[in-house]
């Protein structure tokens, strides 16, 4: 993974002392509340309902277990012992003083963590594929672009004060496990005629209130002039992207307000002019950062080990965790496996300080200290010897990190919703704990199959219910706590935006809901079709007879 | 107005310019004597006769206006400044930038309206030399954000150069 440099050291222990006065100054009354607060969404600072939130950068989900520890020990010492992974490679904290900010960026810093622009409306964290480096689609390693983007984005003068949010994705693979057509910026790494590598970029992409997918900007611009590239898009949008209105200041609206071909043309006049620029990327450049991330010593393969194979074949329960949580290396002999964090009587995505500690012990002992953080709320040990499976699952099936559902309905995708953050409209924790309890079998949620089931507590769509192949979204009606759902949405290659089914429901409704939705499905389905696929062939209609009873049963729902 | 306090090419000094315009309902007919700024509007509407007036003479924009108006006048300015109307609309970032870049723009760049000490290193950094905070603000205590940071990721106006050429650079030299 990348390692800090001098000056990488010295430009983050400069933002913990800019903070540090800037929050001492709030403190004391010389920073009024409207001049603090954009100065500390820049240090991913929300004041929250119960406490601020605190959001803790993982760049492109890469995290080490030296880390990790740290970030245990920073719950422990600084909140409740526990946090809570988002969809965008980020441990957001829920319980953290104020005063104590300063300190924890601090200790962060002392194993090359940060909280920069995780939050505001600046460029945010640059995600990834979770398992960038080690997937077999993959045409090359995005890690150290996303590193370069984000040393280029970190603190950028133009940047900081945009009209919103904006979000950056890098997918280097076949299929894309990133989400790319529902980011501001999406970089899809690819190689043009020529053979040559360099990006085709989407831009215009995004969730909210009006979801809506990236359109190409540009088929192919060389690896060398991405970030010039970015800059452009970046200073179109900064100029004419609308202020007057948060929920169209979205590049997204800018793109399609323009029209694509308009949008297109403002950025390649900028563009034209930055081909000199000394932000072009250098080999050195690329060198240095792509040396970081040069492959770990895998051990060659032993084809005597049959120990693998035997347990699959003799252990049902293995065989399962196999088929779901564990995912083919592009070495041979090795694996990717999921450490599930979806486990009834736990959000989705929490993980407490022992839990973090224990990560962080199985992947420095099957692996090479690394782990992921991925989009769905779950952590990946990268690099496990396939003939460590078996020891590994005995090791944290105890520990409820084994669930065997990734990519199943039980894997739900949630945001912390009503009981912690302040901008939701409702509770969505409740909802996903009454979902997981009501499809704990794990038999029926085989016999489903694959279900991405997701639910944000707002139209801020943090829990990604656009995409979901089962979208819950928690609104709000005249006060009280409504469930609008979607189906047919989904991630991927075929990014698509999820059909809203009707009338929105009441909490307690949600179980029966999602489970007629499913029957419908099972009712429905054709050989090994997904339950996606099933919505895509015959219609939303047949799934909202079943559920909304022809006008009658749950119909009286707002 | 006059003799206000700004931030110039890093020190406090008195303020040698009048800004018109500023104040709703003012008389932009009676232009006043002495070094002045005004709005694009009113440089548009009379350009010749402020010309004429052979006194040092500014351009100021708000946000939403194109630097690209002014881009052929720049040699006749001795001032262009951007206004912000809230230190959160970050417009005037660009319009500077495209300034300096673009428009090859080397006089006076000044930043006011809603800024403050913590906007000064990035506003610097895209090409700002002289600002005028608002009167609650003061401006010796905000000089110490042009220190805020020693090292800088990605090139901009004030430092074209990103970390990266000069880490290279640091290398080639030790090799």
């Amino acid at each position: 993974m990348y390692r800090y440099d001098e000056h990488d050291r010295k430009i983050i222990a400069e933002r913990v002392a800019q903070f540090r006065d800037q929050t001492r100054r709030f403190l004391a009354g010389e920073l009024s509340e409207d001049e603090f607060r954009p100065l500390r969404l820049q240090n991913g600072l929300y004041i929250q309902r119960h406490a601020p939130m605190y959001r803790i950068a993982v760049p492109y989900g890469v995290l080490g277990s030296r880390q990790l520890r740290k970030l245990a020990a920073i719950t422990r010492r600084y909140d409740r012992s526990y946090g809570h992974f988002t969809t965008r490679h980020n441990l957001q904290l829920n319980w953290p003083r104020l005063e104590d900010i300063p300190d924890i960026l601090a200790e962060l810093a002392e194993v090359e963590m940060h909280s920069v622009q995780t939050s505001g409306n600046d460029v945010r964290n640059i995600t990834t594929d979770h398992f960038a480096g080690i997937a077999a689609d993959e045409i090359a390693d995005p890690r150290p672009y996303a590193e370069i983007v984000r040393q280029w984005a970190s603190f950028h003068p133009e940047f900081a004060y945009l009209p919103r949010k904006f979000k950056i994705a890098v997918n280097a693979s076949a299929e894309d496990r990133t989400v790319l057509k529902l980011h501001d910026i999406g970089l899809e790494l690819r190689r043009n005629d020529a053979g040559e590598l360099g990006f085709r970029v989407h831009a215009g992409g995004g969730m909210g209130r009006t979801p809506i997918l990236a359109e190409v900007i540009r088929d192919f611009v060389p690896w060398r002039h991405v970030l010039t590239y970015c800059e452009s898009i970046l200073r179109v949008y900064n100029r004419y992207g609308r202020r007057d209105n948060i929920w169209k200041a979205r590049i997204k609206i800018l793109v399609k307000t323009l029209g694509v071909e308009e949008f297109r043309a403002r950025v390649e006049e900028d563009w034209a002019e930055l081909q000199d620029s000394q932000n072009v990327i250098t080999d050195a450049e690329y060198a240095r950062v792509a040396a970081h991330f040069a492959p770990p010593a895998y051990e060659p393969p032993s084809d005597d080990d049959q120990a693998f194979a035997y347990a699959v074949a003799s252990d049902r329960a293995f065989a399962r965790w196999v088929g779901r949580n564990v995912h083919a290396h592009k070495r041979p002999g090795y694996a990717a496996v999921t450490l599930s964090l979806k486990r009834a009587g736990t959000p989705p995505g929490d993980i407490t300080a022992d839990e973090m500690d224990l990560v962080a012990d199985l992947a420095d002992r099957y692996g090479f200290g690394e782990v992921r953080v991925t989009h769905e709320q779950n952590l990946v040990l990268p690099d496990v010897r396939e003939r460590d499976l078996h020891d590994l699952w005995q090791r944290i099936r105890g520990a409820r990190l084994a669930t065997p559902t990734v990519g199943l309905v039980g894997d739900i995708i949630s945001c912390p919703g009503g009981d912690l953050c302040s901008l939701a409209n409702a509770k969505t924790l409740p909802i996903a704990e009454a979902l997981l309890q009501r499809f704990e079998d794990l038999d029926y949620q085989h016999d489903v199959g694959e279900l991405d089931l997701n639910i944000s507590g707002c139209m801020n769509s943090c829990g990604h219910h656009h995409v979901g192949h089962i979208g819950i979204l928690g609104v709000d009606k005249n006060g009280s706590e409504w469930y609008q759902v979607t189906i047919g949405g989904r991630q991927g290659r075929e990014a698509a935006l999820g059909h809203v089914i009707g009338p929105s429901f009441a909490a307690a409704q949600m179980p029966e809901v999602v489970e007629k939705l499913i029957a419908t499905y099972l009712e429905h389905r054709v050989d090994a079709e997904r339950f996606v696929d099933t919505v895509e062939r015959i219609g939303i209609a047949p799934f909202k007879t079943r559920v909304y009873g022809a006008g009658k049963e749950l119909a009286r729902a707002a | 107005m006059p003799h206000e306090r700004v931030i110039r090419h890093g020190r406090v000094e008195p303020d040698a310019w009048r800004f018109v315009g500023l104040d709703e309902g003012e008389d932009l007919q009676a232009l006043p004597h002495g070094a002045i700024v005004v709005p694009l509007a009113v440089w548009k509407a009379r350009r010749d006769a402020l010309l004429a007036r052979l006194e040092p003479l500014g351009v100021w924009l708000e946000p939403h206006d194109e630097p690209g108006e002014i881009a052929a006048d720049l040699p006749r300015l001795a001032l262009v400044a951007v206004r912000f109307p809230k230190f959160t609309d970050g417009r005037g970032y660009s319009t500077a930038s495209l300034l300096r870049r673009r428009y090859r723009y080397a006089g006076e760049l000044r930043a006011f309206g809603d800024i403050g000490r913590d906007q000064l290193f990035y506003l610097a950094r895209v090409g700002f030399d002289s600002y005028r905070l608002p009167e609650h603000r003061d401006p010796e205590a905000a000089l110490a954000a042009f220190g805020d940071f020693s090292l800088r990721y990605q090139g901009s106006v004030d430092d074209p150069v990103p970390l990266f050429r000069k880490r290279a650079a640091v290398e080639v030299r030790h090799g």
